[in-house]
């Protein structure tokens, strides 16, 4: 099942799988791991709070973790969150689904995933120093490289959709717009998720950016 | 949607200063630590509540006990490391006790996210004999923060409430309530009891080995423990598992047919509990990150049952579900792992891609600072600030980074041990740094005939933390403006003749300074003063760019380090997007390539 050749079928197949096997797991008291990856600065921790509140929202136990403090300057940086009748651990072994805010970032974390999860990869690109200073390279191949592992993954070019808005640092909330069609949550826990997780000057803004992620295919 | 109101999504920090509100706490104190940060600066929040960033913990504890002895609950939050700059006042605060309430947060950290030990503050309950409340998730940490404030008053003394980061950085569903204000106590003199002179300290320490037997009674109480007992066909009788803190979490999780015995006090540690506890067990399994803290106490016990704690699980690091389901694999012979490991396919798909470490942000002051000292090859005795981060390539521009306000000292010792270090040692601290700890080795290295350089990089902010005041900054937690005070007012007291002020973002005098200060045969102080740039409000009035033609791509700017600066198919350019246009990396160009063009 390739999802990331825009297809809409395999899109619409993809979705219902995953929110299926998720409503599954939840009925059986068991519990949806999400992973969040990216570069420090590209807002994980509103990406993980909106995620947390819907699933509060909808009913579930929610425990989220996230990173503060030295690794925030610029470098990789990951937040989990975890939803169903009783969650425990705070943190993740492996993900049912990573949203990946950077490609590279999604790459790295890659290993994370749990065989049938699935991986929602922001189309972007945030060279690391390393990268500059000649020591390594920046992987030309990482489509190919994740698809060698699994075919679970969708490429959203979330920061020309967020660029419509004039405002690409809500590409993360695009992204869960997008993800929130994989589970069985329902659209007004996650319209009043955000409503309760950005402050109320950017609520339009996100609301629309949320929309347009929802709505893309 | 099933939401109550009083229900709150909050991280164990939040919860503790809920919990601190709640429990009518009226001071509260800390110095900025990761991960204890977000304590006070929520507790700043409540009006009800006076909060302040003390220069450092010694002092926030001492202002604490202040306010403990004028009859006021009070809280202290610090990072782990923080307590050894406190253990001063805290060793002998077992001794005095408290008037009001008295709460130490000790948050520890291990895995180092953001710190330069993973020293396991348990002990420090144990070595001083102050009673100590660990929770397993952001509820608990609100519920046991109220109960520490009970303990103390009950038993007159310090609490410490040991969080982790996974506590303190969790969010986890917390049931809120209202404030109940604490008992009114006055001040009443009582000498023997605050004033540790020998005399007064013996009959003291009585009173502490006293209170130790009795919390050791207290402790039982079944409040401070929970007892999972699995049901179900599958149930493990003959073995359990005695753990705290968040390892419950993963225990509850993983081993969901084991019983676990949960302590929410861990020091002292429940006896006649966990004896109970091991009755009819071949095999005790203790779970706890770190150190055998409990593990050892047990041992001493002699219940007869074997036990296993650091044989399965690390000295260091975090624990997590993948190290129990491990675990849990090898006793019990289960499958928990499979389909976890990762495949070759995996790994393969994974080689050689770049690490992504934390970087000085685009626009920071501190880069040219570090770019000149390594062109000038100085040898640099670092601090603990973002500035540490100047260690990591390109600028590997770091020597030395022990712990706050140890570069100092250290220079000084540098010159003493090799005079040929002379002249090339130098100093580095942030200015929050230097308020914390850099003003006695200041002081040292000027009476102990220093020669070398100090730079004090003050960016007028607590950066690495997130932004909080200090005394340089003139604004108080609670948003109380202040005379901000200057480092090198302290250098010129100090009787340090040669103290310079510049800014770092102008290239040719910071170098001009620096050169000139390191071989100066004196001792120096150069305070390189720019506000943060994540906090300086500018319009954009210029773009930076790389011109084409006269780029000779030798590389150079790249070496400076801004994450602004890219190289992509062997062009060199600027990322507007990025870009602060602090126009460092202008000198540092060799042809003269990197220009301004003024926007219309």
């Amino acid at each position: 099942m390739i999802i990331n050749d825009n297809n809409n079928n395999n899109y619409k197949q993809a979705v219902k799988f995953a929110s299926k096997k998720a409503e599954g797991s939840l009925k059986n008291e068991e519990i949806i791991s999400v992973l969040f990856s990216g570069v420090g600065g590209q807002g994980i921790i509103l990406a993980t709070t909106i995620l947390a509140n819907a699933a509060i929202n909808a009913g579930y136990d929610v425990k989220v973790s996230e990173v503060h403090g030295m690794a925030q300057r610029g470098g990789s940086v990951e937040g989990s969150v975890r939803f169903g009748k009783k969650v425990y651990s705070p943190t993740i072994n492996k993900a049912d689904f990573i949203i990946a805010l950077e490609k590279l970032e999604a790459l790295r974390y890659m290993p994370r995933l749990t065989p049938d999860g699935f991986l929602i990869i922001n189309d972007y690109e945030i060279y690391p120093s390393t990268v500059f200073s000649k020591e390594v390279t920046y992987p030309q191949d990482i489509e190919s490289r994740i698809s060698s592992v699994t075919n679970h993954f969708l490429i959203v070019d979330a920061v020309r959709i967020a660029g419509r808005l004039n405002e690409i640092r809500a590409s993360n909330v695009v992204l869960l717009g997008v993800f929130s069609n994989f589970l069985p949550i329902d659209n007004e826990c996650w319209l009043a998720s955000v409503k309760q997780s950005v402050p109320a000057k950017a609520l339009n803004l996100n609301l629309e950016a949320f929309n347009m992620g929802k709505n893309l295919f | 949607m099933g939401k109550e109101n009083n229900l709150k999504l909050l991280t164990g920090n939040e919860a503790i200063a809920r919990g601190a509100y709640e429990a009518g706490v009226k001071v509260a104190t800390a110095y900025p630590g990761t991960p204890s940060t977000e304590i006070l600066e929520n507790i700043s929040k409540y009006p009800e509540i006076y909060s302040q960033w003390s220069v450092n913990e010694k002092v926030a504890l001492e202002v604490a006990s202040g306010a403990s002895i004028a009859g006021a609950r009070t809280l202290t939050a610090m990072k782990h490391v923080g307590l050894n700059v406190a253990a001063d006042p805290f060793m002998t605060l077992a001794y005095t006790g408290v008037g009001g309430g008295m709460v130490i947060v000790s948050a520890d950290d291990p895995y180092m996210h953001s710190s330069q030990n993973e020293q396991d503050n348990r002990f420090y309950a144990k070595f001083a004999r102050v009673p100590m409340l660990e929770p397993s998730d952001s509820r608990e940490a609100l519920e046991l923060v109220k109960e520490a404030f009970d303990i103390s008053e009950r038993f007159d003394t310090p609490v410490i409430l040991r969080t982790t980061t996974r506590i303190s950085h969790s969010r986890s569903l917390v049931r809120i309530a209202e404030r109940v204000p604490a008992a009114e106590k006055k001040y009443l003199k009582n000498a023997q009891k605050y004033v540790m002179i020998p005399a007064y300290a013996r009959l003291r320490h009585d009173a502490l080995l006293e209170r130790w037997l009795a919390l050791k009674d207290f402790c039982e109480d079944e409040r401070f423990y929970e007892i999972y007992l699995p049901q179900g066909k599958k149930a493990v009788k003959d073995i359990g598992i005695i753990t705290s803190g968040v390892s419950f979490q993963y225990c509850r999780e993983v081993f969901t047919e084991v019983p676990i015995l949960k302590l929410k006090m861990t020091g002292p540690l429940p006896e006649k509990t966990i004896r109970q506890f091991c009755t009819g067990k071949r095999l005790l399994l203790v779970v706890e990150e770190l150190e055998p803290y409990i593990e050892e106490q047990v041992r001493l016990l002699n219940t007869g049952v074997q036990i296993a704690g650091k044989q399965y699980f690390p000295y260091k690091g975090e624990l997590g579900l993948e190290i129990l389901e491990k675990v849990h694999d090898s006793l019990f012979g289960t499958n928990l792992l499979e389909g976890k490991a990762q495949s070759s396919l995996t790994s393969q798909s994974i080689k050689d891609i770049p690490a992504r470490p934390p970087v000085l942000c685009a626009g920071c002051p501190h880069r040219p600072v570090f770019h000149v000292l390594k062109k000038l090859k100085a040898v640099v005795m670092g601090d603990i600030g973002c500035y540490t981060l100047s260690v990591l390539p390109p600028l590997s521009a770091l020597d030395s980074c022990l712990c706050m306000g140890a570069g100092i000292g250290q220079a000084l010792g540098m010159e003493k041990a090799d005079p040929d270090l002379k002249n090339r040692v130098v100093s580095v601290i942030g200015d929050s740094t230097f308020f914390h700890s850099g003003i006695t080795p200041l002081i040292d290295n000027s009476y102990n005939g220093g020669t070398g350089l100090i730079i004090i990089l003050d960016n007028s902010t607590t950066a690495m933390t997130g932004h909080q005041a200090h005394p340089g900054v003139g604004m108080t937690l609670m948003g109380g403006i202040t005379e901000k005070i200057k480092p090198e007012d302290f250098a010129r007291a100090a009787g340090i003749k040669n103290v310079k002020v510049v800014d770092p973002y102008n290239r040719a005098e910071l170098e001009a300074v620096l050169k000139e200060e390191l071989e100066r045969k004196e001792l120096s102080v150069v305070v390189c003063r720019r506000i943060c740039v994540l906090l300086e409000k500018k319009k954009r009035q210029s773009r930076i760019y790389i011109e084409v033609e006269e780029c000779i791509k030798c590389g150079n700017c790249v070496k400076f380090g801004c994450p602004a600066i890219e190289l992509k198919q062997e062009k060199y350019e600027i990322n507007a997007s990025l870009c602060t246009e602090c126009q460092s990396c202008v000198p540092v160009c060799k042809s003269k390539a990197i220009k301004a063009r003024q926007q219309e």
